[in-house]
């Protein structure tokens, strides 16, 4: 892999690593957590080989655009693409209004729980 | 961003496989306040950093001249992560408060449990422009003042509360962003204050 990483703003180098899409999936959070379906295979697009090996345990997206030095949007097109294929998924935030959600106070009280233990 | 990228990862702390919730909380402040310091001091990893890069025609939000006939606004950050238990992860960010980051605000942090403003009191007025989007956005918030060594004017909480014009609702607390435990209490400050905010909230429904 000799390619460099994208020059942020140049609309040229993200249009090679997003194969010219710039419409980016918002559903996908900083803290999405993306998790790998299956192993990278020869002839894969390098930056989808990167994704799958750093995701083999859970990643945070923003984790995975830190990493592979991409900007957020590109990095939430190309886990768009990733997720369409299924060849990764992901665990969203509590956020996105889930019924199952846990109410607030003990979500909080979790988070204080987890703080307090550091 | 870093000049060169290593092909071998750096060396990563990996989750727990039952990760499943990411947690966000905002660390704002002005230059060198002290943010990733902060970050740094209660993360489980070394900080990282990213950016988010927004390309639109018009809007006269920090053009930069001769580039382009689009405007782009990039607006970099750095993160660090606390695992809260096996199934719960929270994400801290440190950001700049300044005026293309709160363009971005909705993008990056919509969902955020809430954020710690930093306030170094040799510079105060560089918080007004966070705190007035803060509550603009109603994301709840406290404020912490970093107390640098070298600063004489040891204004008082109550002192600062009023030049900031911070409502009694609003909890401050003192810290030295180095020290692991005073950024941890930052931590619980925030969230026991966000605690007692979803309590009233659940009391009254
Ligand atoms: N004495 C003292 N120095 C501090 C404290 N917090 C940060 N510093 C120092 O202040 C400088 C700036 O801290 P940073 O954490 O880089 O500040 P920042 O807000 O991330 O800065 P920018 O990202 O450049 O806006 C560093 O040299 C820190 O070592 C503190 O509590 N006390
Ligand atoms: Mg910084």
């Amino acid at each position: 892999m000799t390619r460099k990483p994208v020059d942020i703003g140049v609309p040229d180098r993200l249009y090679m690593v997003t194969g010219g899409r710039s419409e980016a999936d918002n559903s996908l959070d900083l803290v999405t957590l993306i998790v790998s379906e299956c192993e990278p295979t020869a002839g894969m697009q390098s930056e989808h080989t990167r994704i799958l090996d750093l995701c083999r345990h859970p990643t945070a997206l923003v984790e995975v655009s830190a990493e592979l030095k991409l900007p957020i949007t590109v990095v939430r097109i190309l886990l768009g693409d990733l997720i369409d294929m299924g060849k990764v998924s992901a665990r969203h935030p509590r956020a996105a209004g889930s019924v199952a959600a846990l109410p607030e106070t003990a979500l909080l009280q979790e988070v204080l729980h987890g703080l307090r233990n550091l | 961003m870093g000049s060169a990228t290593s092909e071998v990862p750096s060396q990563r702390t990996p989750l727990a496989d039952a990760a499943e919730i990411g947690l966000k909380i905002v660390v704002v402040g002005g230059f060198g306040v002290g943010k990733t310091t902060l970050v740094r001091s209660v993360s489980e990893i070394r900080p990282l950093n990213t950016e988010e890069v927004m390309t639109q025609a018009g809007q006269g939000v920090d053009e930069t001249a001769g580039v382009e006939r689009k405007t782009t606004t990039t607006v970099a950050f750095d993160f660090g992560r606390i695992s809260l238990n096996e199934r719960m992860v929270l994400y801290l960010f440190g950001a700049p408060g300044q005026e293309r980051f709160w363009f971005l605000w909705d993008r990056l942090f919509s969902g955020t449990l809430g954020a710690v403003v930093l306030v170094d009191t040799r510079r105060m007025a560089d918080s007004w422009y966070a705190i007035d989007r803060l509550e603009h956005h109603k994301t709840p918030f406290v404020v912490a003042v970093n107390r640098f060594d070298d600063d004489p004017s040891r204004f008082s909480l109550d002192e600062i509360r009023q030049a900031l014009a911070l409502g009694d609702h609003v909890p401050m607390v003192d810290a030295d962003a180095r020290v692991r435990s005073s950024g941890k209490d930052v931590l619980i400050t925030l969230v026991d204050h966000l605690y007692t905010q979803a309590l009233s909230r659940e009391g009254t429904q």
